[in-house]
Formats: structure tokens, C-alpha cells, sequence
């Protein structure tokens, strides 16, 4: 048959339509239904007919016909021009058996299942883990010792009407506990390259920040991205985006979002707690090289913010901070592969600086003596990194980590803060094995010395698993 | 405040004669439907070609360039069939451009106006990385690219309707003498009918079928999956029994598989441009056939 996939869903058309009829037993009904089809089939085949002669005609001269059905032969050029406006017959042959799904299901959102898990050794004891002078907080530290259920993370995504994309994913934790990491509404249509995004979101401030961790090329945050932001910024508010029509990318953006997670904090909700602006820029250096580099400012009002810390005897203290936080952020990346072609080789350097200035009072020890008294800060901190994928399997990569606690005025509180001369960093070393684009085996070794005085020797190994469908990965 | 007027103004003006110089922008993810958006409109249209010969569409990162390119087109010309699923849909999100959106005329697939092979009849991914709607490479048999060539043109044509007449003119003209190319091809390839081939990847069911090529074994154990030793061993042992004539793999395909088979069997690797770009020779759509059957039929030989 020349003209499978029409005839079927004329059949499966007809199938639904026909139990209806079946059950009402109506004799002349059903003989009427079969001179319909016999009609349609009729009318199918003669149409068709006519075609196949057409096409026949004005390839009279083809010779050495080769073996495949009709439908994939090409129009003529004496029956292109009437094609132009009337769609040639081919076209009605496009629907394939596997999109050919029930319409209660096609419009479902696509599932994509991230399943992670890890085996943990650390020659310190990472619940002990504190970098002092930072007031730090959010997600903190190398995580638990031994084997430990990653995050799984889960995300249903879907086109919602021609104006609005929406995406939530949840992070299930190894504590039995669900969070909400992203759920957002997303505009398509407005003009000017412009995009609204409203809900709960990875801010895009820097480089890896809107990035879901199972997209890292390391199986942890770097340390600036722990002690400055928790992990990664969120924001609950509303972001804009702005692609200016350039041929050069320019992109510009801002956000907006409620007081809550670190790095504002809970006591205000009234003001919003986080602001940020955003430029981004890239391109290509010939095929083989492409790159793009930022500079974000994030604002943060700070009410009553809590940070684990140690006092000069490195006795744990709980700090809490109220005041103004400014952080800068400058990044870049550069990929090369052999004519952009990055399957089987590629290389990818990465970079971050932040720098934040913080202003405002601090209470010390807040559950203990609870003694206040004006706060100013202004420090920074930096990574760097390099992969290499040397097969099309196989990655290695390198990152080195550095902090610097820069100048710190506590007023009276001074003296009770651990502030030693030292800069804490972190080297790491990272091998992994893909053999599939869905699954990842990871081997990752850190010497870890961001607590003063002591060396943590860290040995990772992990597996992330993709299942469902996949999302695109950003750049 | 008068400066920043004139200024404003200037680059007002700037803006309207950039508009004026090219009636059409075209984004093609792929350089063969670059080439015919090049055949139909000529220099009516300018176009942006996101991959080179030498890449592998399945894995392009939506770079900052792309989005830039999105950004300012007014039609996006792909292959679809998830062949572009790992980048597009983002490209196409990120760069806030309202009028390349699917279902917008702005965005045009090829693969809905093919008839698709190895649509697979169960979708799992155990089976490697499969399209459920079918093999998205299309480009290999020339009778598909006169296939998207008919609703391309009208599909320019509605967009840009001052020019209309034009394409309607170009694409007859350019399916007249493609025609006759085709017929050409076929007269040439006559003799590779029944020629048994392995490829590297399934990409060329399309060209297989045209050409009548069988397909005795695949280099790649699951598509989108890297020859390993151990599959190569059993290719190796299979082609005892039903031995092959030549291997194929396309110009962006990583050598080390086909050149460890190619080491025993002493059979000979025919390299195909796989698309326009793919090598010095495929410098348009007629060479790129050109040179797909002479290396062909040289591998015959």
C-alpha cells in the first residue's frame, strides 16, 4: 500500500466512531458505514491515481527506478508550481505511528527524572564544618560521610498556550523531605526579546547559578558560591530578560525577589529581600571556539540573617546579621572543540570572581550572650576550572577554589570573631564517565582547607541518572 | 538634550536601512537547508547557518552566537524530528523572539513534509538514543529535499509576500533542474544497487533507500552510542558471514571505529560530506550529491 498512515487514521477514526453505531445493532446502519468506506477508499484511490500519472508523465525518462515506495518520490518541476498552493499529496502522509498518541496524554508536560546517589569519604568531620568570618549560610560544607541518596530532582515542563512556558522542579533529599527548587512561569511573545519569568527561579547572576546541579561539572558548588550565596541564589519574584537585537549577543536583566533564604534573611517581608541586575555577552573565535562573560550585582537587604560560626576558641556560635549586602560578580567561560564539533573532544575553562560589601549590625552569639554592635565587611573570593573530555566518554577536570575574608570591622564584636591571617581554599580533582548522555559515573578527590588549620582529604564518587525526557542544556 | 535626539535619530535611520538591506532573515540549523533557503530566495534572503558540515547536530549547545542569531531572525528552517531537541527548544526560549515559537509561522520544520524511516515501534531508551518520530536525517536522499522545497518556498512566500512571485519562480526553476540532477544521480549510482554497506551511524537509511545500499551492520552498538571494542568484535565476526562492500561514516563522525574495522578488513572507509560543508568538495546542495555518489562509487572500486 502506497498510502499507509491516511488510510489508518481514517480506520482508527472510524473504530472510535463506529462502537456507538456497532451497539445500536442497526443492520443498514453498518451497510451504509462500509459503502462509506468503500466510497472513501474509492475516492482515495482514483485521487491518487491521478497523481501517481501526473508524476509519471513528467518522469518519463527516469531510468533505473529504484526500489522504494511512491510516496518519498520527488515532486516535478511540472507539478511543483501547482503544489505551491495546493499541499502536495506527501504532506498528508506525515503523521507517523509513534506521534500518533491518545490526545490526553500528547498534551501531557514532558517529565525529565534526575536520580543521583553517592559514596562520601572525609578525613575531617564534616558536621564540624565552618568557614569562619563569612557569615555564611544556605547550603554549606561536602555533605554526609558514607553512602548517601543524592538530591533527586524531578521536572515537569510544557508549552502552557502560545504565550506562557512553565517549568517546577522538585528536589527530593535523602531526609524523606520534597522542597520546590524552581517553579516558574515563563513569557514566549512579548516583543523586543524580551522575557518575563514569575514564580520561584535560579536567578541568572553569574555563570552557574542558574545552572541545576546535576549539570555541574563537579559534584559540589564552588566555595564563593557557598559562602555568598548558599549554594545558588533563588529568587521568589519576578526576572526580566532583555536580548537586544544586536548581532553581537547582549543580553541585560534584573530580578526582584522576597526576603527569605540566604543571602537575605527572614525578619522583614514587607521589603522585597533580593534585587539584581545582570548583562551578559558572548560569541564565536572561528568555529572552534565560542565564549561568554558577565558582570551581575546583587542587592540584598538583610533582617535578622543566622550564620553558624566559630568563636576564637572554636566553640560553634550562631551570628545573626541585619543590614544592607552587596555583591558583584564577574564571570566567564570559554569552550573549544575541534570544529565545534564537541562530541569527542572539547575543552572548557570557567571562572568566577565575587566581591561583597556588607554593612549593617551584628548580634553575636545570639543564643548565648547576645552582644550587638555595628558590622562592616568587604571581601571576595574566586574559582577557576578546566575540563577536558578526552574521549567521547571520558572527562577530567580541575577547579581550584580561594576565599580571602579581606577587611572585616565588628566594632566591640572584633575581638570575639575567629578572624585568622589565613585564605581558605580547595583543590579538586574530577574524573567521569558518560556512556550515554543519560548517565554519568563520577570520581572526585579534594583537599579541602577551608577551615583553618585543617586539611580535609574528600573522596567522592557519584552516579547521576537521567530518565524521561531530556531537557536542553544551556550554554 | 538635541545631541541625544540626533543621535537617537541616526541610529533610528541605521536601523531602518538594516531592516531594508535583506527582505528576509533566515536561521538554518543545519547548512543543507541553509543551502536551499539560498536555491529559493537567492539574495532575497540572508541566512544564518547555526551548525557547520563538520558538527554533529545532535550536539550543539545553544552558545550565546545562536541566541544572538535567533534573536534576529524572522524564520527558523530545521530538520526537527528531535534532531535539534537538545538545543533548539532552548535557543529558540532564550532568545525572546516571539515570532520563531513552534506552531508560529516562523518556524519551520523539514521532517513534517518527509515520509520518516525506523520510526521506532517501541520507544525505550535501552534501544540507544532514538527519535520517536523517526530518523531525522532526511537530507541524505535528494527526493527529500525536493520534498521540503515546495512548502519552504510557500513558507517564504508568506512571510515575505512582496517577494512571492520570486520564490514561487525559484523553487520551479530549482526543482526543474534538481529533477533532472536526481535523474543524473540515479543513472550514475546504478551500479551501487545491492552494494552491502556498514555504517558508523544509522544516518543514512534515507540514502540507502534511494540508492538501494543494505545496510549489513552499524559500527555504533545503540545509535548515539560510541563503537566499543567489544561490539566492534562482533561486527568483525558477523561480517564473515555476510561480508560488506565498504564502511560509511559522515565528515563529523569520530575515525577510531571505522578505522579499527577498516584495519582487519582491509574494506575501505568512504567518508560522505553528509551535508553541504561537509567537505571541500559539497559546496552546495548539486555538489554535495556530486561528491556523495563519485566517493560512492570510488569506494566500489
Amino acid at each position: 500500500m502506497s498510502h499507509p498512515a491516511p488510510f489508518a487514521a481514517a480506520l482508527i477514526a472510524l473504530a472510535i466512531a463506529s462502537p456507538p453505531l456497532l451497539a445500536a445493532d442497526n443492520a443498514t446502519q453498518l451497510q451504509q458505514l462500509q459503502q462509506e468506506i468503500a466510497a472513501m477508499r474509492k475516492d482515495y484511490e482514483t485521487q491518487l491515481k491521478a497523481l501517481e500519472a501526473r508524476l509519471k508523465q513528467a518522469e518519463t525518462s527516469l531510468a533505473a527506478q529504484p526500489a522504494t515506495d511512491s510516496t518519498a518520490r520527488a515532486p516535478t518541476s511540472a507539478g511543483a508550481p501547482a503544489a505551491m498552493e495546493s499541499p502536495p499529496a506527501t504532506q498528508a502522509a506525515t503523521p507517523t505511528p509513534a506521534t500518533a498518541q491518545s490526545s490526553a496524554s500528547a498534551f501531557n508536560p514532558a517529565i525529565a527524572l534526575i536520580l543521583s546517589g553517592s559514596y562520601s569519604s572525609f578525613s575531617q568531620d564534616p558536621t564540624q564544618y565552618r568557614i569562619p568570618g563569612f557569615l555564611a549560610g544556605g547550603e554549606i560544607g561536602p555533605g554526609v560521610q558514607g553512602f548517601s541518596l543524592g538530591e533527586s530532582e524531578l521536572t515537569l515542563s510544557a508549552t502552557i498556550d502560545p504565550w506562557f512556558f512553565g517549568s517546577m522542579s522538585l528536589a527530593l533529599a535523602a531526609d524523606n523531605s520534597a522542597s520546590v527548587e524552581e517553579a516558574f512561569i515563563q513569557t514566549t511573545s512579548l516583543p523586543g526579546g524580551l522575557g518575563l519569568k514569575a514564580g520561584r527561579y535560579l536567578s541568572s547572576v553569574g555563570y552557574q547559578n542558574d545552572k541545576h546541579p546535576h549539570t555541574w561539572d563537579f559534584i559540589n558548588a564552588p566555595l564563593a558560591y557557598q559562602v555568598f550565596l548558599g549554594g545558588a541564589l533563588t529568587q521568589d519574584g519576578l526576572q526580566f530578560k532583555a536580548v537586544l537585537p544586536t548581532s553581537q549577543f547582549i543580553e541585560l536583566g534584573g530580578g526582584i525577589g522576597a526576603a527569605g533564604e540566604y543571602p537575605s534573611g527572614t525578619g522583614n517581608r514587607k521589603k522585597p529581600g533580593t534585587g539584581t541586575l545582570f548583562a551578559h555577552t558572548g560569541g564565536d573565535v572561528g568555529a572552534s571556539n565560542s565564549w561568554r562573560a558577565g558582570a551581575s550585582m546583587l542587592w540584598a537587604n538583610a533582617t535578622d540573617r543566622a550564620s553558624d560560626d566559630i568563636d576564637s576558641a572554636g566553640n560553634p556560635v550562631s551570628n545573626v546579621f541585619t543590614g544592607n549586602s552587596r555583591l558583584a560578580i564577574l564571570d566567564g567561560v570559554w569552550k573549544w572543540s575541534p570544529n565545534g564539533n564537541a562530541k569527542s573532544t572539547s575543552v572548557t575553562l570557567q571562572g568566577e570572581y565575587f566581591h561583597r560589601t556588607e554593612s549593617g549590625s551584628m548580634i553575636y552569639d545570639a543564643s548565648g550572650q547576645a552582644l550587638a554592635d555595628i558590622y562592616r565587611s568587604a571581601q571576595s573570593g574566586w574559582y577557576a576550572q578546566a575540563v577536558y573530555k578526552f574521549l567521547p566518554a571520558w572527562r577530567v577536570g580541575l577547579r581550584y577554589d580561594r576565599l580571602d575574608l579581606g577587611n572585616i570591622n565588628a566594632s566591640s564584636n572584633t575581638a570575639n570573631l575567629f578572624l585568622p591571617e589565613y585564605s581558605p581554599n580547595r583543590t579538586t580533582l574530577m574524573f567521569d564517565w558518560s556512556p550515554s548522555e543519560y548517565s554519568r559515573v563520577r570520581l572526585q578527590l579534594a583537599q579541602d582547607r577551608a577551615r583553618y588549620g585543617l586539611t580535609d582529604n574528600q573522596i567522592m564518587i557519584q552516579y547521576q541518572m537521567s530518565l524521561g525526557s531530556h531537557g536542553a542544556h544551556g550554554f | 538634550m538635541k545631541k541625544m535626539l540626533h543621535i537617537a535619530t541616526a541610529l533610528l535611520l541605521a536601523l531602518g536601512a538594516q531592516v531594508a538591506q535583506a527582505d528576509i532573515k533566515v536561521l538554518a540549523c543545519e547548512p543543507e537547508w541553509g543551502a536551499l533557503v539560498k536555491e529559493l530566495a537567492g539574495d532575497k534572503a540572508s541566512v544564518y547557518v547555526a551548525t557547520t558540515g563538520l558538527q554533529d547536530p545532535h550536539h550543539i549547545q545553544a552558545r550565546p552566537s545562536l541566541v544572538a542569531a535567533a534573536r534576529n531572525t524572522q524564520l527558523v528552517v530545521c530538520t526537527g524530528a528531535e534532531l535539534e531537541g537538545g538545543w533548539l527548544p532552548l535557543l529558540i526560549r532564550q532568545s525572546g523572539n516571539s515570532a520563531i515559537q513552534p506552531g508560529k509561522p516562523g518556524n519551520f520544520e523539514a521532517a513534517g513534509y518527509v515520509r520518516k524511516l525506523e520510526v521506532p515501534e517501541r520507544l525505550d531508551r535501552g534501544d540507544g538514543d532514538v527519535h520517536a518520530a523517526g530518523n531525522p536525517h532526511i537530507q541524505t536522499d535528494p527526493r527529500n529535499i525536493a520534498l521540503v522545497a515546495v512548502p519552504l518556498a510557500r513558507r517564504l512566500a508568506e512571510l515575505d509576500p512582496a517577494n512571492a512571485a520570486m520564490y514561487q519562480a525559484r523553487s520551479a526553476e530549482f526543482l526543474a533542474r534538481w529533477n533532472a540532477a536526481i535523474q543524473r544521480w540515479e543513472k550514475e549510482a546504478a551500479l551501487l544497487r545491492g552494494t552491502p554497506v556498514v555504517v558508523q551511524h544509522k544516518a543514512f537509511p534515507y540514502l540507502q533507500q534511494w540508492l538501494g545500499l543494505v545496510e549489513v551492520a552499524v559500527l555504533e552498538p545503540k545509535p548515539g552510542i560510541e563503537p566499543t571494542s567489544a561490539h566492534l568484535s562482533t561486527v568483525l565476526a558477523g561480517l564473515q558471514a555476510k561480508p560488506a562492500k565498504m564502511i560509511l561514516r559522515a565528515a563529523y563522525n569520530d575515525a577510531r571505529g571505522a578505522d579499527w574495522l577498516a584495519e582487519r578488513t582491509k574494506l575501505p572507509i568512504v567518508v560522505l560530506p553528509f551535508t553541504v560543508g561537509g567537505n571541500e568538495q559539497a559546496k552546495d546542495l548539486f555538489s554535495l550529491f556530486d561528491d556523495t555518489v563519485q566517493r560512492l562509487l570510488k569506494g566500489l572500486r
